[in-house]
């Protein structure tokens, strides 16, 4: 299984890509036999494991530099290292190239059935026009939803994580490089349909979007608080329906602000069109907020270019003045 | 949750610190888990098992630092205990509590040989 995604090894397909994406570390109880100049020949572990120098046992080579007979040399090593840190550490560098290109990127999570895909379609039809919108997909297996974005006319890119249950940063990033954003766009990633670990996976995105469905439990949030407690908006989706079900949708609400209370919650339905404006608005503010930042980076960048500038001139000029 | 994922990454943080510092045998190695990280500590273990076998941590006790919960509660200011990111504040009882700690989820420290 995958270190970074708990995916079956060689499982994750990115379209237009093959084989598998990160590398696995496996453990090396294999030995590599060679031949030296002088006609010996040995065999010892793999380089970067733990060698025997040259076939002798040397135990004065432990910390202590020492052996004193039946004593081991155990000894504390400090790690502190976050078990996420490696995905963490890619999820900055997505977010870092997001910044620099202008890109708002939202990471839509729900269980499998709220309606994502549809959603997503709906709103790319109503941004036509008003925003540049690309899509990462995220699925076990099939093209299925890439396929009915690109029937949008968007850009999109299918991720199979095989038996993997969340995108990862690392899948995000390679996804990107296929997809060549121009800047300013909206990025738009829809993780594999799972209310629970997709939670803690960073991807590097301004926002997780969780969206529930009211033909799903009202307690959901209680019942899957990882996820709501990360996401930082919620659509309450498929409220066309609400008429012909038994959903409490304020007892919903309540249930979503206890596990986060800085939720902030927006009704809507993908078929009816309802609430749409508002998720719109909220999507177009979060890409006006990314170019903005993107335009700032850029002053910046040429105010410090004219300032080393101006610095080499007087440097220039002082070297040639004569003395 | 995805507590195999976790497990290999906690091998790959073993197996790294293996070649920066030069240790050939963990026998134990020391996790935080926080109350609120969503980690189910034996499906962890029961991976960690799996996981570790065949390589230079295979057999290493596996102990584990739980850190506890803590939020802060909105409505009476106060940093107060949290069990589970659902609950309401243990002492006025309203449910505006932010968690502030026991997100974690980290390799502390390793016993080496």
């Amino acid at each position: 299984m995958c270190t970074v995604c708990g995916c079956g090894e060689g499982e994750t397909r990115i379209e237009g890509e093959e084989g598998h994406l990160h590398p696995h570390a496996h453990p090396h109880d294999h030995s590599h036999e060679h031949t030296h100049a002088d006609g010996t020949t040995h065999s010892h572990p793999p380089a970067g494991h733990f060698q025997r120098h040259q076939g002798d046992l040397h135990y004065g080579l432990g910390p202590a530099h020492a052996h004193a007979p039946g004593m081991s040399q155990e000894r504390m090593v400090r790690i502190e290292q976050d078990i996420l840190g490696k995905n963490n550490a890619l999820a900055a560098g997505n977010r870092k190239h997001f910044a620099e290109h202008g890109l708002f990127a939202v990471n839509l999570v729900s269980s499998p059935g709220s309606g994502k895909t549809t959603l997503l379609v709906k709103t790319i039809e109503m941004l036509a026009g008003k925003a540049k919108v690309a899509v990462v997909e995220g699925d076990q297996q099939t093209s299925n939803d890439a396929d009915r974005i690109r029937a949008t006319g968007a850009p999109a890119i299918q991720v199979n994580t095989g038996k993997g249950c969340h995108l990862d940063a690392h899948m995000v990033g390679r996804a990107l490089e296929n997809l060549n954003l121009p800047d300013d766009s909206l990025l738009m990633i829809e993780n594999v349909g799972n209310l629970v670990c997709p939670a803690s996976f960073d991807l590097g995105e301004a926002h997780k979007v969780v969206i529930l469905s009211v033909t799903e439990g009202e307690d959901k949030p209680l019942k899957y608080p990882d996820m709501f407690h990360a996401a930082d908006l919620m659509l309450l989706n498929k409220v066309d329906l609400l008429p012909y079900l038994n959903f409490d949708v304020e007892k919903c609400v309540d249930y979503a602000h206890r596990v986060n209370p800085a939720l902030t919650v927006i009704q809507v339905s993908a078929t009816s069109g309802a609430g749409m404006e508002i998720w719109l608005d909220w999507l177009l503010n979060g890409l006006d907020l990314a170019k903005a930042g993107r335009e700032k980076n850029v002053e910046k960048n040429v105010e410090s270019l004219k300032q080393r500038i101006a610095e080499l001139e007087a440097q220039l000029q002082a070297a040639v003045t004569p003395i | 949750m995805h507590e195999m994922a976790l497990a290999e990454g906690i091998l790959q943080i073993v197996e790294d610190a293996a070649m920066q510092q030069g240790f050939k045998r963990v026998t134990e190695v020391r996790l935080e888990i926080g109350a609120l990280s969503g980690v189910e500590v034996d499906a962890l273990s029961f991976c960690l098992d799996m996981v570790l076998k065949n390589s230079i941590a295979e057999g290493a006790r596996l102990e584990l630092d739980k850190l506890p919960g803590t939020g802060y509660c909105l409505d009476c200011g106060e940093t107060v205990p949290v069990n589970a990111l659902y609950e309401a504040c243990p002492k006025c009882g309203s449910y505006q509590v932010q968690a502030t700690g026991g997100t974690e989820m980290r390799v502390k420290d390793l016993l080496v040989e």
